[in-house]
């Protein structure tokens, strides 16, 4: 994990300080026409900008050491509050998803692979097929359209968290959950479908129908939970790309996301916020890839006992 | 020994705001409107983005201000100021501070925090950054004689003086608070505005209530205000559609414009106005061939500026032929004189002719090829790119656009890695001397990306400065003029944006100017339901 994490950190660095611009040219010779290049220089002095690369490197990393991510080179404000500000609700918007994703996928994984080649397989195909082929951000504003020219009715454009209006906030969150949801379970269906049918045809699936076995037994003792390892690792991961991927969807649906404050910070050449979100996403990756890792042993026990 | 310059505009002061009465203002209500940018800081004096000064505004004064009811957006009256003089000798301007002024602390505001201000802003102390200090150049000192006279000395007489104490950007701070700490006000607010602060949700909102205490009895209007941010078009003009916002008042495209009349109709109100930006075309002098002044001079002939403007004003946010100043406004070329400088004439054939030659005399063969680097901005940038295009193809010019997004756009143009670029240049008054700094030499002017010197027009950029009669000044900024765009082809200009709000029907006492810097402290704004 650490190896990982600190070549990302490297990685990131070298990155953001490859690209051209800086923060103090974008901040200042914007749209004025009087900011002077003295002024540019005093604030690049500011903000620690002129110093070696060598050093702001050390100095990010003896930050991080301390769990202190510095502070914003764009807004000022210290890091872990920029994030923490966005970070409900990406999680929120995430759980969302995922959940709606499980809901679709499960049942229609199972049913397209028991009901193989019939029309409910084919129509199972279709939808996922289509939630492939359709962008979130699109069918987000597809929904909204539709809300707007149906009932004249927009979900709220500001984040209120769920402990001060539950039903405000469902109310802005299930929209983006619904279109990412959806998308996410195109993926999990599919790969759930495949899972299924290569489960029914294994010998000990066969041989508990031959016992006798009660078929829905069969199914969800024997079948199902095999069935889920690929399934949950799709899932793991979807949701680990969910907490900071949702650029496009995030704008769509005027969230204050991480995604949204990601691009930004890029585009505002915010060096040490980008490089706080890259490792927050990259952390987020590993802690994700080790749950599925937990999940596949209580899931299957040849990998617990091997 | 001094004239009184200003009585009349004094007594406007102690009037303001003159609304425009068409019905009686009614009281309460929330605004809320959509701002596409966040403020980085809430320092307006060291910040350049209209993004700070449509939520900040409100919990600010400034010294003077630009009439909200002038649709020119050049009357300039007092905010703080309750009345000024100027010298004879167009050195020393005198102001008046009004009386019972507090600041949202409950200080009491005096001229001690006006001079604090503006020292901020014109003699920023180390480790300060003041964005337009570079604009002050005239000022020599400000001082505070008492608690309600403020007195600026300037080296010599600026015409544009009062233009520059009346800039939307220059907040009158808290003396106090600038004395304990320079940079507070980047993360504090403390305004004498109509509305007080209530809280900032990074990336979310602005959150302002009614000042109860605001200088001028009555006002403002509503009870509050929320600015709401949101960086996509297609939602913000949602918001507004879905009754979720009432306006945004940066602008919005023709597009927009019909999309929301088609959708709302009478529900939605539109107002629209020259806009004091635009786009303007720098050919770097540092490059070959565009260092020889044939070759700036064809690309500027190429252009049919008046097919230009009919064509892309349906799709995108410009609209008006001008020159180097806001079509309709005081030193603003007229229409017909316009058409004598090379590239406004009506005859585009002839034009294009004169183009060819020019290029052939410059030995620019046909077919040579260019690029044109340009923001990665979707209105007006690439539609203006994609036409300059096409205008020089006409004359056998093949020239390659390359998109560059907008945060690397600075530092390839500032370092001069092109050949030719669009650029662009925002004002939040029509004033010559705020509009025409950009297109003095090189070495005086930082933003002159052109990279050209040029003493003849820096002088006459400096006599015009200093020409205390308007009629001089008008002559000064034509010859001006004639130099950049016409004999040395400088720069090339290509149209006037043009701004498009459209706001819901129920918002009232917002009137459009030519900038989207001002006008936004909202006291005489008010919700008719």
């Amino acid at each position: 994990m650490l190896p990982t994490l600190a070549g990302v950190a490297v990685l990131v660095f070298v990155l953001m300080r490859v690209l051209p611009g800086d923060v103090v040219e974008l901040r200042f010779a914007g749209e004025s026409s009087f900011a002077s290049k003295a002024a540019l220089d005093l604030e690049r002095r500011r903000l620690g900008l002129d110093a070696p690369l060598w050093r702001q490197f050390a100095r990010w990393i003896g930050g991080l050491v301390r769990l202190d991510f510095g502070r914003s080179l764009w807004t000022g404000g210290p890091i872990s509050r920029e994030i923490a500000l966005r970070f409900q609700l990406s999680l929120e918007v995430a759980v969302l998803a995922t959940a709606v994703a499980v809901l679709l996928a499960v049942p229609l994984g199972l049913v397209a692979a028991v009901r193989q080649d019939t029309w409910v397989d084919y129509a199972v195909r279709l939808f996922s097929i289509a939630g492939l082929a359709v962008p979130s951000f699109w069918l987000g504003i597809l929904l909204i359209l539709g809300l707007l020219v149906a009932f004249g009715w927009l979900p709220p454009i500001e984040f209120t968290p769920v402990y001060v209006s539950p039903w405000r906030n469902l109310a802005q969150l299930v929209w983006p959950a619904l279109a990412v949801g959806y998308r996410y379970s195109a993926v999990a269906t599919r790969m759930m479908r495949s899972a299924m049918l290569e489960v029914l045809r294994e010998d000990y699936v066969r041989t508990a129908r031959a016992k006798g076995l009660w078929p829905r037994l069969v199914l969800w003792r024997h079948a199902v939970r095999n069935a889920m390892l690929p399934v949950f690792t799709v899932i793991v991961l979807e949701f680990a790309f969910l907490i900071g991927g949702l650029v496009v969807t995030e704008q769509v649906f005027n969230l204050n996301g991480l995604g949204l404050l990601f691009v930004e910070s890029i585009a505002h050449r915010d060096y040490t916020l980008t490089q706080a979100l890259v490792l927050l996403v990259a952390v987020i990756t590993v802690l994700a890839n080790f749950v599925a890792d937990l999940v596949y042993a209580w899931l299957d026990p040849r990998i617990r006992y091997a | 020994m001094r004239r009184i310059a200003a009585a009349l505009l004094a007594l406007l002061v102690l009037g303001l705001p003159p609304a425009r009465a068409d019905e009686e203002p009614r009281r309460g209500g929330e605004l809320v409107f959509v701002v596409p940018s966040e403020p980085p800081s809430y320092d307006a004096h060291r910040e350049e983005t209209f993004g700070l000064i449509h939520p900040l505004a409100p919990f600010y004064s400034l010294l003077l201000r630009i009439d909200p009811t002038d649709p020119k957006g050049a009357r300039i009256v007092g905010d703080v100021a309750e009345s000024w003089t100027e010298s004879r000798d167009h050195l020393t301007y005198t102001f008046k501070i009004r009386r019972g002024l507090t600041v949202h602390d409950g200080q009491p505001l005096t001229a001690r925090d006006v001079k604090a201000s503006y020292d901020h802003i014109i003699f920023p102390g180390p480790g300060v950054t003041s964005s337009r200090k570079g604009a002050y150049v005239a000022f020599e000192s400000v001082t505070a004689p008492d608690d309600r006279t403020v007195v600026f000395r300037l080296r010599w007489p600026a015409a544009a003086a009062q233009a520059l104490l009346a800039s939307p950007w220059n907040f009158i701070y808290s003396a106090g608070k600038l004395a304990e700490d320079p940079h507070w006000y980047e993360t504090h607010i403390n305004g004498s505005g109509p509305f007080v602060f209530v809280e900032h949700v990074r990336g979310s909102h602005i959150l302002g209530r009614r000042n109860p205490r605001y200088g001028y009895p009555g006002l403002p209007y509503l009870d509050g205000f929320r600015a709401t941010f949101v960086k996509s078009d297609s939602a913000q003009i949602a918001a507004i559609r879905g009754g979720r916002a009432m306006a945004q008042f940066r602008g919005v495209s023709p597009g927009e414009r019909e999309q929301l009349q088609k959708a709302l109709g009478a529900e939605v109100r539109v107002q629209e106005s020259p806009w004091d930006c635009a786009n303007w075309i720098a050919m770097n002098h540092d490059r070959k061939p565009f260092d020889d002044r044939r070759v700036r001079r064809a690309l500027t002939l190429a252009i049919d500026r008046y097919e230009m403007a009919s064509a892309l004003s349906k799709i995108t946010i410009v609209r008006d032929v001008a020159g180097v100043q806001v079509p309709g406004t005081e030193y603003a070329t007229p229409p017909a004189a316009l058409e004598t400088i090379a590239g406004y004439g009506r005859d585009i054939a002839r034009s294009r002719a004169e183009a060819r030659r020019l290029l052939r005399e410059a030995g620019v063969a046909e077919g040579f090829r260019f690029t044109l680097k340009n923001r990665g901005i979707a209105h007006p940038y690439e539609p203006i790119g994609v036409y300059l295009i096409d205008q020089w193809r006409r004359v056998g010019l093949d020239v390659t656009q390359e998109i560059i997004e907008p945060a690397a756009y600075f530092s390839t143009i500032r370092a001069g890695d092109f050949e030719v670029a669009v650029d662009f240049q925002c004002g939040y008054l029509v004033e010559p001397d705020l509009d025409l700094y950009k297109f003095q030499s090189a070495d005086v002017s930082d933003a002159n990306y052109a990279r050209y010197r040029d003493p003849v027009l820096d002088d006459l950029y400096r006599q015009q400065s200093r020409a205390t009669d308007k009629a001089a000044r008008a002559r000064i900024v034509r010859a001006f003029e004639r130099r950049l765009v016409d004999e040395e082809a400088h720069y090339l200009m290509t149209l006037q944006w043009h701004r498009i709000i459209a706001q819901r029907r129920q918002l009232r006492g917002w009137y459009i100017t030519p900038s989207h810097y001002v006008n936004q402290q909202l006291d005489t704004v008010w919700l008719s339901e």
